[in-house]
């Protein structure tokens, strides 16, 4: 009888440690999503918008406005896809979406990206565009870091992951667009599925 | 040594367990939230919190955001120690029925 109480005690103990500390992991489908909208963008741009035969993309120029509004919709379509599965998931184990852990996971979040984008941003501004690639990565993977002490599982890694990239990306000159593609579109998709099969298995 | 004696008859109730708990894992913890997830009365969690206190199990800190009074709860050291001494003594309870 007693020891059935003190049982009862240690799962809310249990119960309660992960509920406050820790936000509901990110689905890993929505990592294969946000994957697959990052291909299907720079595919757009690829045979779209980036001039063939040596032509530069200008700053003023329309195809330069158009891929800004493809990158903006990729990362829009890309919280909001993670937003509403995470919700989905969080209805279904009874827990609140939006509470203090995960304002804080956005703010810590947040802050590096919105950092990042406006150093880009006032970067383009002048005419320095050359490290574009190199700079989403790796606040993009700093922001990772930074918000995976808020999270289960690995996203830690996936932050490095893309860290290192961009590292590699700013030794190498002119080929940011395919880091950018393997950074925000093929890491994503593998590390999604990761996700997504130790998921189906638990 | 009864190992009833490692048990804490201050963490013997539901919802002290529960604010030590949540004071384990996070730095510091306001009053809304504490609420929130204890899923209790302010009057309850005052009382309770007070008790904590008392035992200098908890520190409470009082301040305002603008005008709204903000008060913040954090474990100290000897309410951690004390907690981690009595999930032990649980644990221990539990494996040897």
């Amino acid at each position: 009888m007693e020891s059935k109480k003190y049982l009862d005690d240690i799962s809310q103990i249990k119960d309660l440690m992960n509920r406050s500390s820790r936000f509901i992991s990110l689905s890993g489908l929505s990592g294969i999503l946000a994957g697959i909208y990052a291909i299907t963008g720079a595919i757009v741009t690829y045979i779209f918008l980036i001039p063939k035969n040596e032509g530069y993309v200008t700053l003023h120029s329309w195809n330069f406005k158009i891929i800004v509004g493809i990158l903006i919709a990729v990362a829009v379509l890309s919280l909001v896809t993670a937003y509403l599965l995470s919700s989905k998931k969080a209805k279904k184990n009874n827990e609140k979406v939006w509470d203090e852990t995960t304002k804080r996971l956005l703010i810590s979040f947040l802050v590096p990206l919105v950092t990042g984008g406006i150093y880009i941003l006032i970067k383009l501004n002048s005419q320095h565009y050359g490290l574009t690639g190199s700079l989403m990565l790796i606040f993009y993977g700093l922001a990772l870091v930074n918000a995976s002490k808020y999270t289960i599982g690995n996203v830690k890694y996936l932050g490095y992951a893309e860290i290192i990239l961009g590292l590699i990306c700013a030794a190498l000159p002119g080929y940011g667009f395919w880091f950018w593609v393997i950074g925000f579109g093929v890491l994503h998709i593998i590390y999604g599925s990761l996700i997504y099969f130790k998921e189906e298995k638990a | 040594m009864g190992l009833i004696d490692n048990i804490n008859k201050l963490f013997d109730h539901r919802i002290r367990l529960g604010i030590m708990s949540i004071l384990m894992v996070n730095e510091e913890v306001d009053f809304n939230r504490l609420k929130e997830l204890l899923d209790v009365t302010d009057g309850n969690l005052a009382s309770h919190t007070k008790t904590l206190e008392k035992a200098e199990y908890i520190k409470i800190e009082k301040s305002f955001i603008g005008k709204k009074p903000n008060t913040r709860y954090s474990a100290t050291a000897l309410g951690k120690i004390s907690f981690k001494k009595h999930i032990e003594a649980l644990e221990h309870i539990i494996k040897n029925q």
